[in-house]
């Protein structure tokens, strides 16, 4: 398969503090890439560092390269265009405050579309794809912040999905939502494969087993061991990834 | 001698409650000294009709005009320029010395009293700028003096906009600016009419920095443009009370609570269009 997204030594300090250590590594497309490992061991920062938004953050500096389709995003692309085909999902579902219908409209208006067919079109299609449309199409006017915990972070899908996007970054997504909410979630990223390039950052190891196809293994911001999903949960190399995975630290 | 902790309670409380309630009693009186004296004057003549006779009978038409003007004048002036200085400073600017410069402005602007303003809009607007004697030079001088309150409000509902809002505007690869003009904004707005509610009060209260640089002594025409002078309720009220004599006390009583009532009534627009943004509100 082809590589999507191709990182290079890639070393991030917030303030001084490195964060993120000499790190390569590529995701292929059409693949989920999940990211395993302990609190601080620079999952989110590696994941902000794909769609730029560590640029917020004034005190990041940024050291090596990250290219999505052969191009550095940052210094061969403007922000704005990365993120519109990096986009992310926070762990915390964040509708913003407008109507369910505004929030997945939100993108395709900001970049230009004004047709009321086609938004109608494109609100519909990201839901069914984000598997919600049942549960809201007879009230899509009412507020997104409604809806509970699990339906808003598959509207925060739908709202990604709408930009059509073709890497989609997950940052803990369901580390706020019960089992079956997180089940749809994961039914929804399973289905979204044939589509888009993905990446989960997680901290729950069952969940990059059950969706990843490969995982990555990050430690105190180095990336320990990178395979197969079969390969890295049963016989992993290293002897850390044995360790996290078996419980002893973490 | 000794107290329980549960008596000690019991005053404290009983304390706080008597100051709580001594903020009420000022309010009271001065509204019930300004209806029982004022409100016997105020009938549709004392509203919409010129003041005769060296102002001592008729109307107080053109006052209440020329406060109308003054205020909406200050509105249009100070709320876009406060609101856009504050998304700069909220959303743009770096922390650096600029940016502590003009916070520091700021609030010494808040600190100068109000009898500056007016002779700081008389020499720049009315004799530097050689606007005169005018409604321009005197919304500008009131502009001046209520942009801090603002500024500071704007700033304030800007920063409430919870920072993940921005983030996931952004993260659609929707650009700062518009991410502000559609996200932000709409949901600082009610803190922000709150700002300009403060804002309008001060602008059509205050009686120092209209003094040199628009209100007339005695006029009893409307203002022709913008360019005039006009009558103004708080000077027209100093006016009344200090500098004519035999003026009934019914039109001085009348005409302050007019002053009150307008203010009243200028906040209470305000405020209901703010409770109806706040409705939509759905965070």
């Amino acid at each position: 398969m082809v590589d999507k997204i191709v990182v290079e030594n890639l070393s991030i300090d917030y303030g001084g503090v490195r964060v993120l250590k000499d790190m390569s590594l590529s995701v292929k497309e059409h693949e989920i890439l999940g990211v395993i490992g302990p609190a601080n061991s620079g999952k989110t920062s590696f994941l902000r560092a794909l769609n730029r938004l560590n640029d917020l953050d004034i005190s990041s500096r940024l050291s090596g390269s990250i290219r999505l389709n052969g191009k550095d995003i940052n210094r061969e692309m403007d922000a704005e265009e990365v993120r519109k085909k990096v986009a992310m999902v926070f762990a915390l579902p964040i509708p913003l405050p407008m109507s369910i219908f505004d929030n997945i409209a939100y993108g395709p208006r900001r970049h230009g579309v004004k047709k009321k067919k086609k938004l109608e079109e494109i609100v519909e299609q990201s839901l069914k794809a984000a598997f919600l449309w049942e549960e809201v199409k007879d009230r899509l006017s009412s507020s997104g912040m409604k809806l509970s915990g699990g339906q808003q972070q598959r509207l925060c899908i739908a709202r990604t999905l709408a930009v059509e996007p073709e890497v989609i970054l997950y940052d803990e997504p369901c580390s706020g939502l019960d089992p079956i909410s997180t089940a749809k979630v994961e039914d929804a990223m399973r289905e979204l494969k044939n589509r888009y390039t993905q990446i989960l950052v997680t901290n729950n190891v069952k969940q990059a087993a059950r969706v990843g196809d490969r995982v990555a293994f990050f430690l105190m911001g180095e990336l320990v061991e990178i395979g197969e999903a079969g390969q890295l949960f049963t016989a992993p190399k290293d002897k850390r990834t044995e360790d996290y995975l078996t419980g002893r630290f973490g | 001698m000794k107290f329980s902790s549960q008596t000690k309670q019991k005053i404290a409380f009983m304390l706080l409650g008597i100051a709580s309630t001594i903020v009420i009693v000022p309010v009271i009186v001065i509204f019930t000294i300004l209806i029982q004296k004022g409100l016997p004057a105020i009938n549709w003549q004392f509203l919409t009709a010129m003041p005769r006779m060296g102002m001592r009978a008729g109307g107080i038409f053109p006052a209440i005009m020329g406060t109308l003007y003054l205020v909406s004048g200050t509105i249009v002036v100070a709320l876009p320029l406060g609101v856009l200085a504050a998304i700069y400073l909220v959303e743009y600017a770096r922390r650096n010395f600029l940016t502590r410069m003009i916070e520091v402005a700021i609030v010494n602007l808040a600190g100068v009293p109000s009898v500056v303003y007016g002779l700081f809009g008389m020499g720049l607007f009315v004799i530097y700028l050689k606007m005169g004697v005018s409604i321009v030079a005197g919304a500008l001088t009131l502009a001046i003096m209520i942009l801090p309150v603002i500024i500071t409000s704007a700033k304030e509902a800007l920063q409430s906009v919870p920072r993940s809002f921005r983030e996931a505007s952004l993260a659609l690869g929707v650009s700062k600016w518009q991410t502000i003009r559609y996200v932000v904004l709409p949901n600082a707005l009610p803190g922000i009419l709150t700002g300009t509610i403060l804002g309008i009060s001060r602008a059509a209260g205050e009686t120092a920095p209209i003094l040199f640089t628009v209100a007339a002594f005695y006029l009893p025409r409307l203002p022709k443009s913008i360019f005039d002078q006009c009558m103004a309720l708080p000077y027209h009220l100093y006016v009344l009370s200090t500098q004519v004599p035999n003026v009934s006390p019914k039109i001085q009583y009348g005409t302050a609570l007019v002053l009150v009532g307008m203010v009243f009534l200028l906040n209470l627009v305000a405020v209901i269009v703010r409770s109806h943004i706040r409705s939509r509100k759905q965070w």
